[in-house]
Parts: C-alpha cells; sequence; structure tokens
C-alpha cells in the first residue's frame, strides 16, 4: 500500500468516525452510547475512535480510554460479527443445563472461549448473569437475549453463524422472554392504567403526596431498605440548580429478574412513580439507568415513553399542570454490575467509570452533576405509583410495621418452576419453598451472591428487612448441588466485578477467588481454608463500598453453615504449593523439546 | 548440649545473603561454639541431613530449585526464607515480566555477540519454571529474614532469638528490603 | 453547630482517639483531626492539600459503628475511635501485603528503594513478606518523557498524581483505566505516552509518587545508603508532616 493511499484511508475513516460520533452524540448527548455505537459497527473501539469521541465530545482522551477499559461490553481489540456471550451465573449459565455449552458451542465453530475466531466471524466468551435465570441456560448475541439453551440449539446456532444468517432469520422463539410470573400480590395483579397515579397525585399536592410516601413506610427495594419517603424529602429540601430523578435497573444481582419483567410489563408504573417522585421532588429530568443486558427492551420502554409523552403523561405542563414539566431519558450501560451502587451508577451516568464515590455527602444532596438526585429501584418507583393512587393505609395493611409492602421475588434454581413470585414482607422460606415445589432444597441464596446463603435449620426464617433482606433474588440449590463450586462461581463474580478502586476489594476478591479455586482442585489445605477465613472477614469489614462489603458473604456463610463442601475437598498434608509445579513446567518442555523424567514434577 | 544444626543453600539467588552472613566476622567463632553447618557452600556438603535450622536464599527458578527446596524442608524443623529472593522471587523474578521463550531466546539465539544460536536442551539441565516464585509458593515456611542482603546483625539477631528459644523479631533498625 | 462556628472559630467539639481527646473543626475529617493534634493514622493515599480519596485503606478505624476511612469520614462529635491497635495494625498490614503481591514490588532494584512510603509502611507495621501469592502482573513501563519515567510495576493506584495533576497543577495529565485487578494508570496524551502529555518536571504530579512509579529521570541513587529519608525518620514521622512539611508549589517556582 502506498504511502497516499494509506493516507486517504486514514482520512476516510476520521471522517467516517467523526460523522458517525456527531449523529448519535447530536441523538443522545451520553458517551456510553456513543461507544456502543462504534463498537457495534466497527467491533471494537480503536484508539482513533477514542481520540475522536473524546475531541467531539470535549473529554479527556484518558477519561474515554478509562470508561473503554471499564465496561465489558467495550472492546479494544475486534470481536467477531456475531459475539457470543453465554451467561456464567448459577441459573441462567453455560453450565446450567449440566454440560458445558459454551465448550460444545467452541468446539463447534472452532473458537477457544474469550477469543474472536481468526475470519473475524464470530467471537465467544461468557458474560455475568444475564437475568434470564427462569428460563435456563442463556447467552446474547449481539446484545439479543437467546433462552433455554440446549445441545440441539447450540449445534443450530453454529449452523447459523456459519452461514451467516443475519439475526433477524434465526428462530423467532428463541428470543422470546416470557415473564414467568407465578404469583401475583400487591402490585403485579394489577397494572395502573396510565396516568391514573399522576391524576391522583395531583389533587393530593407535593406535600400530601410526600407525606403519604412517608406514612406508608416504603422502603428501597434494591435491598439496603432505606425509607423512600425519607429519601424524597431530602432531596426536596436539598438546594440545588436542578432535582434529578434516577431508576436504577442495573439489575446486576446473579439470580434477580424481577426488574426484566417489571420494565417489560409494568413500564407504564415505573414511568408513573418516576413522574410522581419529580412532582414530589421538584425535579425536571429523569433518567432510567438500563442495564447493557436489557438493552433489548430498549425500544419497548422507548415506545412506552413516547406514548405517554403523546398523552400529556411527560413533557411540558403535565396534564395540563402549569409548571410540571418532566421528562425521562434512558441511559444503557455497557457491562458493569458495580453500576448497581447508586453512586457508581450516577459516575456511569455522568459518562465516567463506575466507581462507587465517597459518602457522605449522599446522592440525596450531592448526585448527579453534583445536585440533588433521588435514587431509586424499579420497583420501588412502581409501589410509590400504587401508594399515590390507592394510599398508605392500602400498602401498610400488607406486611410488617418495619417491612411493609409486599416483595417481588426472581425465584430460580433446582426446581421445576422458576419466576416471580409476589409475596407479602415476612413470608417465611418454608412457604416460598412449598410454593415453589422445591421439596429437596439444601441451601437458599437469598438476595443473590452479596446476601445470605441458608441451610435448611433456617427455613422458617422470614423476608423483610429485620431478618432476610433481598433486592429480589432467591436461588434454590437442592441436595444434588455442589455448593462448593457454587460458591466458587460467586467469588468469580466479584473478582471480575470488582471496580478496582480500594485495595481490599480490588486484590482480596483475587486472593479468595484463587484460594477457592485451590480447595475446589483439591489442593488445599487446612491452613488455605483458615485463611480464606482470615482474608474473607477483612474484605467484609474493610472494602470501600457495598460490593465488597459483601463479596465474602457467600464463603463466609458457606463456611458456618456448611463446612463440610470445603472440608471434603481439604488435603489432609502440611502444604500443598500455591501453583501447578508440573504444569509450570510445559512450556519448557515445549522448548527443550524434553518429557525425561528429569522434566516433570510430582 | 548438642549443637544446633544449620543447613544453608542458594537457590536462584546470588550467594550474597551467604556473604552477608559471612559478615559476621569474628562473631561467627562464637556463634560457632553453639551450631554447625550441615548441607551448606560452607561446608560442601551435598545433601542435608536432619537439620534444626534450614536458611534458604533465592526464589524457586527451575526444577532442580524445587528439589533441593523440598530436601530443606523435608529435613530442617525449620525453615527461614532469607533475603528478597527467596521472599518475593527478587530480582531473578524480574524475568517474570516475559515469557520462557522470550527470554531464553534472547539470552541463547538474538543476543548480541551469540555464537552457534541454539536454546540449550541437554538433559543434564535442569528446566525452568515458567515464573521465578517465592519459596512460600512452593513449601511451608516458618520465619522470613529480608534484606538485599539482610545484614550479618539480622542474622545474628534472628539466630540468637531460635538459639535461645525465643520467637525471633526484627527490630526496626533491622528490617529493610535492600 | 455550623452557624456557631462560623461566628467563633474556636468553637470546637472533640472525639477521642485510642482514649486521647482531639478537638476538631466543623468539616473536619477524622484525619484531619488526628493530624492536626499529632495524633498518626497509617495511609498511603491521603495528602494534606488534595481531595481525600480513601481508596488505600490503610488508615481505616473502628467507630463506634463500624469501620471507616479515616481520611474520608467527617469527624462527628463524641466519635470513640480506635486507631492503634494491635488487630488494626495486623489488617493493615495484610493489606500493605496485598498492595506488595498485585504489583512488582523488586525493592532491591528501584530507585525509590529508602524513600519510598509503601516501604516504609510496610517497615512501620512489621511486615517480613508479602504472604500471598505474587501476582506477577505484566505492566507497561513508559521511559518516552525526556526527564520523567512512569514505572507501572510499581504503582498502587493511590491517585496522588492524578489528584495532584488536576487539583495543583492545573493539568490532567493521568487517570485510572480498567476495572478490578486491571486497573492501571493511564496519561491522558494523544498517543498515551508521557511525552505527549504535559507533564513537566516542576509540576507536583512528578514528585508526589509515594512509590517508584513515578520518577525524575538522572537523579537516581543520589542519597547514600543511611542518610535517605526512611533511614532516617519512620513513616509516621513523615506522614504527621515532622519533618517534610506540606507545600503546594508555586505556579512560578
Amino acid at each position: 500500500m502506498s504511502i497516499s493511499s494509506a493516507d486517504s484511508n486514514f482520512s476516510n475513516m476520521t471522517d467516517l468516525l467523526r460523522s458517525i460520533i456527531s449523529r448519535v452524540y447530536a441523538e443522545s448527548p451520553h458517551l456510553l452510547h456513543v461507544l456502543y455505537v462504534l463498537q457495534r459497527q466497527f467491533l471494537h473501539i480503536s484508539d482513533e475512535a477514542i481520540r475522536e469521541v473524546a475531541a467531539h465530545l470535549d473529554l479527556p482522551t484518558s477519561q474515554v480510554d478509562a470508561v473503554v477499559e471499564f465496561y465489558s461490553f467495550f472492546h479494544k481489540i475486534p470481536r467477531g460479527r456475531y459475539d457470543i456471550l453465554f451467561s456464567n451465573c448459577t441459573s441462567c449459565g453455560y453450565l446450567a443445563r449440566g454440560v458445558d455449552l459454551m465448550a460444545m458451542l467452541g468446539q463447534q465453530l472452532g473458537i477457544v472461549a474469550d477469543n474472536t475466531r481468526g475470519d473475524g466471524l464470530v467471537s465467544m466468551g461468557q458474560t455475568s448473569c444475564i437475568g434470564m435465570c427462569d428460563h435456563g441456560a442463556a447467552l446474547l448475541v449481539n446484545g439479543m437475549p437467546i433462552v433455554s439453551l440446549n445441545a440441539a440449539m447450540i449445534a443450530r446456532i453454529a449452523a447459523l453463524v456459519e452461514a451467516e444468517t443475519p439475526l433477524e432469520d434465526w428462530p423467532a422463539g428463541w428470543f422470546q422472554v416470557d415473564d414467568n410470573i407465578r404469583v401475583s400480590g400487591l402490585l403485579l395483579k394489577d397494572d395502573l392504567s396510565a396516568g391514573t397515579g399522576l391524576r391522583a397525585m395531583l389533587t393530593h399536592g407535593a406535600a400530601d403526596t410526600l407525606s403519604e410516601i412517608i406514612q406508608s413506610n416504603l422502603r428501597g427495594r434494591g435491598g439496603a431498605g432505606f425509607s423512600t419517603g425519607m429519601k424524597w424529602q431530602l432531596c426536596r429540601e436539598a438546594q440545588g440548580a436542578a432535582h434529578y430523578v434516577v431508576c436504577n435497573a442495573d439489575e446486576g444481582e446473579p439470580g434477580t429478574f424481577k426488574d426484566r419483567v417489571l420494565l417489560h410489563s409494568y413500564a407504564d408504573s415505573l414511568f408513573e412513580g418516576m413522574t410522581v417522585c419529580a412532582f414530589a421532588v421538584g425535579a425536571k429530568q429523569g433518567y432510567l439507568y438500563l442495564r447493557g443486558e436489557y438493552r433489548y427492551l430498549l425500544p419497548h420502554l422507548q415506545s412506552v415513553l413516547a406514548r405517554r409523552r403523546e398523552l400529556g403523561l411527560l413533557g411540558v405542563d403535565i396534564l395540563g399542570q402549569p409548571g410540571f414539566s418532566f421528562d425521562i431519558d434512558i441511559v444503557v450501560g455497557a457491562g458493569a454490575y458495580i453500576c448497581g451502587e447508586e453512586s457508581a451508577l450516577i459516575e456511569s451516568l455522568e459518562g465516567k467509570r463506575g466507581i462507587p464515590r465517597v459518602r457522605p455527602p449522599f446522592p440525596v444532596t450531592h448526585g448527579y452533576r453534583g445536585q440533588p438526585t433521588v435514587v431509586n429501584n424499579v420497583e420501588t418507583f412502581i409501589a410509590a405509583a400504587h401508594i399515590v393512587l390507592r394510599g398508605s393505609a392500602w400498602f401498610r395493611a400488607v406486611g410488617t410495621e418495619k417491612s411493609a409492602g409486599s416483595k417481588i421475588l426472581s425465584i430460580s434454581g433446582d426446581f421445576a418452576a422458576p419466576g416471580i413470585y409476589e409475596y407479602p414482607f415476612d413470608v417465611t422460606i418454608w412457604q416460598v419453598l412449598d410454593d415453589c415445589g422445591a421439596k429437596d432444597a439444601q441451601a437458599v441464596q437469598v438476595g443473590g451472591p452479596s446476601g445470605t446463603l441458608i441451610n435448611s435449620a433456617e427455613f422458617d426464617r422470614r423476608l423483610g428487612f429485620d431478618d432476610l433482606s433481598t433486592g429480589g433474588s432467591l436461588m434454590i440449590f437442592s441436595q444434588a448441588r455442589d455448593l462448593l463450586a457454587v460458591i466458587v462461581n460467586f467469588a468469580h463474580f466479584f473478582a471480575h466485578e470488582s471496580c478496582g478502586f480500594c485495595t481490599p476489594c480490588r486484590v482480596g476478591t483475587v486472593l479468595l477467588k484463587n484460594g477457592l479455586d485451590k480447595i475446589a482442585g483439591g489442593h488445599g489445605t487446612r491452613h488455605d481454608l483458615d485463611e480464606m477465613q482470615r482474608l474473607a472477614t477483612l474484605v467484609k469489614c474493610r472494602s470501600h463500598c457495598g460490593l465488597g462489603q459483601t463479596a465474602a458473604n457467600p464463603i463466609l456463610d458457606g463456611l458456618q453453615r456448611f463446612p463440610q463442601a470445603f472440608e471434603q475437598r481439604l488435603v489432609h498434608r502440611d502444604f500443598e504449593p500455591h501453583f501447578d509445579l508440573d504444569a509450570a513446567l510445559e512450556e519448557a518442555r515445549q522448548i527443550s523439546h524434553r518429557d525425561d523424567a528429569a522434566a516433570h514434577i510430582e | 548440649m548438642s549443637k544446633i544444626r544449620i543447613a544453608t543453600t542458594s537457590l536462584a539467588g546470588c550467594f550474597g545473603c551467604h556473604m552477608s552472613f559471612l559478615d559476621m566476622d569474628e562473631r561467627l567463632v562464637v556463634l560457632l561454639e553453639h551450631v554447625e553447618f550441615n548441607r551448606s557452600p560452607f561446608t560442601d556438603i551435598k545433601h542435608c541431613g536432619p537439620c534444626d535450622i534450614g536458611l534458604i536464599e533465592g526464589g524457586v527458578s527451575n526444577v532442580e530449585n524445587v528439589h533441593v527446596l523440598r530436601e530443606f524442608r523435608d529435613n530442617c524443623k525449620i525453615l527461614i526464607a532469607v533475603g528478597a529472593c527467596a521472599i518475593n522471587g527478587g530480582v531473578p523474578a524480574m524475568r517474570n515480566h516475559f515469557n520462557l521463550r522470550e527470554c531464553l531466546e534472547e539470552a541463547y539465539v538474538n543476543g548480541v555477540g551469540v555464537e552457534n544460536p541454539q536454546i540449550p536442551n541437554d538433559v543434564e539441565l535442569p528446566l525452568l519454571l515458567d515464573k521465578v516464585h517465592p519459596i512460600h509458593d512452593v513449601v511451608r515456611v516458618d520465619y522470613y529474614l529480608p534484606g538485599c542482603p539482610p545484614s550479618a546483625d539480622a542474622f545474628l539477631k534472628i539466630l540468637g532469638d531460635l538459639l535461645a528459644g525465643k520467637e525471633p523479631s526484627l527490630p526496626h533498625n533491622l528490617l529493610h528490603y535492600d | 453547630m455550623s452557624t456557631d462556628t462560623k461566628q467563633n472559630p474556636i468553637a470546637q467539639n472533640t472525639i477521642t482517639i485510642d482514649g486521647q481527646e482531639i478537638p476538631f473543626l466543623a468539616g473536619q475529617t477524622i484525619m484531619d483531626a488526628a493530624l492536626a493534634a499529632g495524633v498518626y493514622i497509617p495511609h498511603l493515599c491521603h495528602r494534606q492539600g488534595l481531595t481525600p480519596h480513601g481508596s488505600c485503606k490503610l488508615c481505616v478505624v473502628d467507630t463506634g459503628s463500624g469501620s471507616a476511612s479515616a481520611c474520608t469520614m467527617p469527624a462527628v462529635a463524641g466519635q470513640r475511635i480506635s486507631n492503634n491497635t494491635p488487630a488494626l495494625n495486623e489488617v493493615r498490614k495484610t493489606i500493605t501485603q496485598m498492595l506488595f503481591i498485585e504489583g512488582n514490588h523488586i525493592c532491591p532494584s528501584c530507585e525509590k528503594c529508602g524513600d519510598c512510603t509503601l516501604q516504609a509502611m510496610a517497615y512501620h507495621l512489621g511486615m517480613l513478606d508479602g504472604h500471598f501469592p505474587q501476582f506477577f502482573q505484566r505492566r507497561e513501563v513508559d521511559a518516552s518523557h525526556p526527564t520523567i519515567m512512569l514505572d507501572r510495576d510499581r504503582c498502587i493506584l493511590c491517585e496522588l498524581c492524578v489528584r495532584a495533576s488536576r487539583e495543583v497543577d492545573g493539568k490532567n495529565v493521568f487517570a485510572i483505566a480498567g476495572r478490578g485487578i486491571n486497573a492501571h494508570l493511564v496519561v491522558n496524551s494523544v498517543s498515551g505516552k508521557l511525552v505527549d502529555s504535559d507533564l513537566e518536571t516542576s509540576d507536583m504530579a512528578a514528585h508526589i509518587c509515594p512509590v517508584g512509579a513515578i520518577l525524575i529521570k538522572e537523579h537516581g541513587y543520589e542519597v547514600p545508603i543511611g542518610q535517605r529519608t526512611f533511614d532516617l525518620h519512620q513513616v509516621s514521622e513523615i506522614g504527621l508532616e515532622k519533618t517534610i512539611p506540606t507545600k503546594v508549589r508555586q505556579p512560578d517556582e
């Protein structure tokens, strides 16, 4: 290639990048969206693209670079035209059917995990839970979920990829994601018809609406359980140039998929709840932060927003109320569990890496762009919309004093009917297991990997903020389940998702992962187990944010409640090396073409 | 009272720790009233017999290092990692930045002035591990004596504590990594 | 309380650290109050005058209501804080070991040896070994700049250089990219290399590195062993800034 033609190619690429960047940014001024389009179009984000984005958005190159490297769905090395990501969750992961579906596809496509095939046609890898746990094994192909995978489908997928069949021509049924609502309670029984909550709210006025939310004792449904009314009030009272309402739809906790269903079938109630909040706190702008794994829901959500604008439920002078203006923008994440932490979510909304902020100050006073911001879970906003219409007493009548109302659970694992179950708070685990038909449970993971692992002696415990708190995930493990494998899976998850900000979590989650791998691999000693206990306690107590503070829970709970799961794998020796000595000689054996006895170590 | 038996060796190290040990000078004479040396470069005894204390200098770089280290662990009641290389791989571990092939090709194939370029593969040569490791990655280690090298005073302090039946500890002025 | 403080700047509340009563002013963190009172709380990512960061976690203390980073946690009247306890120092030692084994800290070959705060912290906490299996991560060295060297092997991600560049130098030379254990220091320039950044030898960011990750070239090993900072001083003295007062570099310096 001559220098001049290289130059002209370069200039074409630059022009192309610039036109794409300016078009996308004009449509939706968010760094993550610009990067998403570049990733889709070019299958990676090149250094030149990073520079052009930085220039166009007037950001430091290092910030764009940092963001690209932070999120799992952005790549600096090209992915395939078919980019296949298997979930690695214990419920919807590639091992969920008892066979390694990823290895199977890899074999058929001639590709190793975490790689792009030489011809650029296909890349394959794994990703954290994609929220399809009620559907068995699942994957994302170019961001679109395919659920209920089995060996026959894997063979067909390989054939479709090899034939370069466009995704539109793949079997439509594969992409069908059902809601699987098994038990409906307070919130799921009937959807609010668009605008009813808002009309009730306008009748009450902002102050009464807020006091109704306070009186309802509604607490945040993400798991932490802060009083929603108090959060709204603190935000309302906080001084700022603008107030913001943010919905946290970054449902990343493995085993959680209730927000997927709510976004799919109850979006009107959600937007109604956000609008109620905006009215109560005086916000003009709202954001729905949607996890990248749920991007397939974006067209649907946008159509609901568009319809609400047409109906006068969003926009200027909502329902004819002068001065009540509010609109909602959707920002889509790009694969980072940490962005479910509210201050990391705000950082991500601002086009940065999802690093949890130092708190205090809290988002209610210093949130999005440093302004007072309410961040609530999808389910919380929906509950608020119902409360405004039906009153706080209606809500308080269900559940307990401290845990008012209902909890929508995503239940998955080893039983026949995974799906959505809505219960009044205070329900026992026994009751839930009974309704699920889960007869031989040995353990239940309440609240996902970051929650609590309980054994059968504790199944009379109750769901609620006083006892077993959960953001919505319940994973049921039968007697046949290898619990150590589950705990190892969770340890890998946290090491992968740690943001890297603080030392205990950044290094500690990797040490825990490596230590557990050693034990699970049959090379752990009693000393290694004691080390796990000590290290897990340190990571839990000394980490910066909720991720690190909960990352060791499965290990600590496991050691306490299921010690035999670890102990039966221990070798009863004084010491076991920290690495595989013989494997460490493999490279030298290859280089020297030696395979004699002295070229090995036991 | 019988003498405390000590063995010493250098794995992937430079023998600098051994030289520093000898910096005890005339205090060695006093020490030798209480200790005797088994396998060590000081004695030229080739294999380690039952010992009270083993001092290991250097990291684990090849198969032979592993065998020697295991022999020491099997025979020494107390094993002490001596110096930066035994404790974290030290300077030899700087090769861990590169894969083994890159290292060997640089040394034996592409290096300046190499004649008859080839990577040695005689069976007499111990195979290299893909990385240089601290010794506590391979065997249980009882105590650590950091320094590059640890000073003669530091050796004397640790051995003195052990001879006195005390838990060894280094005062701040003897604790350094260089 | 804040109104009182405005009217009367002497109005103070107190906290206790290891039983010692310590005054604080509204807006001060536990670290601010401790340093002002001459009480050392171990720290690596904190420097007076820069925005507190709270990432290294060396300054973890126990307040009545749990663990906190002293450098970011506001002092609150009546707080009873544990700081210099065997249990907390054991936690700090483990965290220091984590920093050692995630990077490639070959002290004998490092020009910062003897002047390195990480190393001095390890001495302070009685660390004899890295304890955990080394990660042996491969990290990039950037020697492109004519007078400044960047060796990421030694970076502990404290972001002192990031903050110094932004907050004191009025530049934006450094940032952290990547996630989790892959987090790493990057340079804000078109090539990603230091030579194309606007970093200058006179910048605070070029000097603030507590370890040997950012070094001024051709000035290694100038001070003989025995006379280097931590040959002569404890990290606690330096941490209290008894010997090196914090000084914000003036633009004309």
